[in-house]
């Protein structure tokens, strides 16, 4: 093992302060993400080097400097507050991966406003829920997305302005309340980053869970401490490396490490702005010679579905550390790597809420396969019992996986919603959600969600989401949606429906649900499947009770009844 | 063929492409449907169950990957070899 990796020292020597001054930044003092990203590595005499290599599906490329990072995002920051956009307002991105995307985060970050990324493919149910609850002032999107916007407005009393950045003169036209913008015409050589400090709000991602509408985890400027110390430590950035996250910056992976981590620590990083394509992956690593990974366990399925040829047709020499997020890594997934790379993927663990990494595998550590590795050394992780809060000593016992608070990245609340995010602690640790065990050197075995909520190829979806949204089709009287085990992508929403009078079960009305629900919410809560049923188990109460759906499915034991309807 | 051509088309027209963004869109057969993101890969399903149900086959999830759905001409042809196979 690598000396510069060895765990015991990291645990002694690993702290947030070392991350403050690696950072040049003073205790209690500014901090704000944007001028880390951009203005700072141009102040230490890297402007002229590449922060982001964009490619489109058709294989054009946009290069960007630290210093065009630097001017581009003074640009969007005036331009926002031209338009009257304030310090703490939130400003929902809804865009493809396109530079403006990566860019204006950036800049509304040194505005001192808070950025509220968007997965693009969301429908307008979804986009609607969470602007709403944010109280979004500003929308910047582009012409593919203004459809849903304009659908979804009428519902946001608070919108003020939808930004387009694709807009010219042969798009159609905009209405009121829509203004163009072309950042590349924009650029400000020099303009002051608003005074935020560690406890200021910067980003606000939504999050699914078991009951209720999605819940915005909202983070501060102080959480890039934690983004670039395991940026360093966990994906190993180095000055010179290419770096390619494959996330998408509607979650949290695609803007704490496709965004924050990356030109924080100055690397130059890969986009790559095309459907999935094993062939086009490798491509990617061969043509940008990619030297570190970050990828997602359903994509390695994916790339192991088309078999080691296409592999071996690339050259993949470049790269030398692998990782990967979103859901837990089978051990198949590490040796076909080992296989195809003559590397390993490191598993990382974390969440929306958490940040940042909290359990990984570090590069030189011994990979178990199938295990999630051990905390990240500059905080404390381990396995509580769910009731008492109280950490397990025993070696393989299943408990809760929890991390001791207070660390820079852990949210600062739920938006509009505190008495949730006071729920997340118990004992003095914050509780993940997510059941696990232990091992007796210490390493992670992830065990399972410990509630309904679906991790579908990383993602997690709400089933109270779909089931209101599924209720809201002409056809449906009732519905319950399940995580069903898939092998590529962990999970798949399953639905369960139960008709109205007058409607009869076929393939085109499932066809027709499915479509509804991908529209409305997103392809990701789109039911794969849908079994029409007589009726739903309910409780006395008349909840739907899905553990008993989810046993069925799975072949298991139905458990204790006594509480149902019938 | 065309006829087959035409109805997958005004398929995806109808449920991947918005209304407000076909005028936008350059849709023809040999189109990049997975790899420019016009359906993406969850999506996917929908389109395949529309052909199964469209065509009386079966395809299995192994052949249901983005290459043999990245643009209606190879669409067709995996339409076309599970109908020989029914």
């Amino acid at each position: 093992m690598s000396d510069r990796f060895d765990y015991d020292r990291l645990r002694r020597e690993l702290t947030w302060d070392g991350a403050l001054k690696d950072l040049g930044l003073e205790p209690g003092g500014p901090v704000n993400i944007g001028r880390l990203c951009a203005d700072r590595i141009v102040d230490l005499g890297r402007g002229r080097k590449t922060a982001l290599v964009h490619e489109d599906h058709e294989g054009r490329q946009r290069i960007f400097s630290y210093l065009d990072l630097k001017t581009l995002t003074n640009g969007w920051a005036g331009f926002l507050e031209g338009l009257g956009v304030q310090p703490l307002d939130r400003v929902c991105l809804l865009l493809e991966r396109c530079p403006e995307l990566y860019i204006s985060f950036v800049g509304v970050l040194k505005l001192g406003a808070i950025v509220q990324p968007l997965f693009s493919a969301f429908g307008d149910e979804a986009l609607q829920q969470r602007a709403a609850d944010s109280g979004a002032v500003a929308v910047i999107t582009q012409h593919r997305h203004l459809g849903k916007v304009r659908k979804a407005r009428e519902r946001l009393p608070d919108l003020k302005t939808v930004i387009v950045v694709d807009h010219g003169p042969g798009s159609r036209p905009l209405r009121e309340g829509e203004v163009a913008f072309d950042m590349m015409a924009h650029g400000v050589e020099t303009r002051p980053v608003a005074s935020t400090y560690a406890e200021s709000p910067s980003v606000l991602h939504y999050t699914s869970g078991t009951t209720g509408k999605p819940k915005g985890a909202l983070h501060v400027h102080g959480s890039v401490l934690a983004q670039y110390l395991t940026g360093r430590v966990v994906l190993d950035l180095l000055d010179d490396d290419i770096y390619w996250c494959t996330a998408d910056p509607g979650w949290v992976t695609g803007t704490s490490y496709g965004i924050i981590a990356p030109w924080v620590a100055g690397v130059t990083q890969v986009v790559l702005d095309a459907g999935f394509s094993s062939d086009r992956w490798y491509q990617t690593i061969e043509r940008h010679k990619v030297t570190v990974w970050y990828t997602a366990p359903t994509a390695i399925r994916m790339l192991m579905k088309d078999g080691l040829d296409p592999v071996r047709r690339r050259d993949h020499s470049s790269l030398r550390h692998m990782a990967s997020v979103g859901e837990p890594l089978n051990p198949e997934a590490v040796h076909w790597g080992r296989e195809a790379f003559g590397l390993d993927f490191h598993d990382t663990f974390w969440q929306t809420e958490t940040g940042a990494i909290v359990v990984t595998n570090l590069p030189g550590m011994p990979v178990k396969p199938g295990s999630m590795g051990r905390p990240f050394p500059a905080l404390e992780a381990t396995v509580v019992d769910p009731v008492t809060g109280v950490p397990i000593r025993e070696a393989g016992k299943v408990g809760m996986i929890a991390v001791r608070p207070p660390w820079p990245s852990l949210m600062r609340t739920y938006w509009n919603n505190t008495p949730t995010y006071l729920h997340k602690f118990l004992n003095g640790w914050y509780i993940c959600g997510d059941r696990g065990s232990l091992d007796a050197d210490g390493y992670f075995w992830f065990c399972g969600r410990d509630d309904d909520v679906i991790n579908t190829a990383g993602h997690l979806v709400g089933p109270f989401e779909i089931e209101s949204a599924l209720l809201e089709h002409p056809a449906v009287a009732e519905s319950a949606a399940i995580g069903k085990p898939d092998p590529v992508n962990m999970e798949v929403v399953k639905a369960f429906v139960a008709l109205k009078p007058g409607f009869a079960p076929s393939v085109d009305l499932e066809l027709d649900i499915m479509n509804f629900i991908r529209k409305r919410l997103s392809p990701l809560a789109m039911p794969q499947e849908i079994a029409f049923v007589e009726k739903l188990p309910k409780t006395r109460s008349g909840k739907i009770v899905r553990r008993l759906l989810k046993a069925q499915e799975l072949g298991q034991e139905i458990g204790d009844t006594s509480t149902l309807e019938d | 063929m065309d006829d087959m051509k035409q109805m997958i088309l005004d398929y995806i027209r109808k449920e991947y492409i918005d209304e407000d963004e076909a005028d936008d869109v350059t849709l023809d057969e040999n189109t990049k449907l997975i790899s420019s993101g016009i359906v993406d890969s969850f999506s996917m399903v929908s389109l395949k169950r529309f052909l199964e149900k469209k065509y009386a086959i079966s395809i299995p999830d192994g052949e249901a990957t983005p290459q043999a759905f990245d643009s209606v001409m190879s669409i067709i042809g995996l339409v076309r070899r599970f109908r020989k196979e029914a």
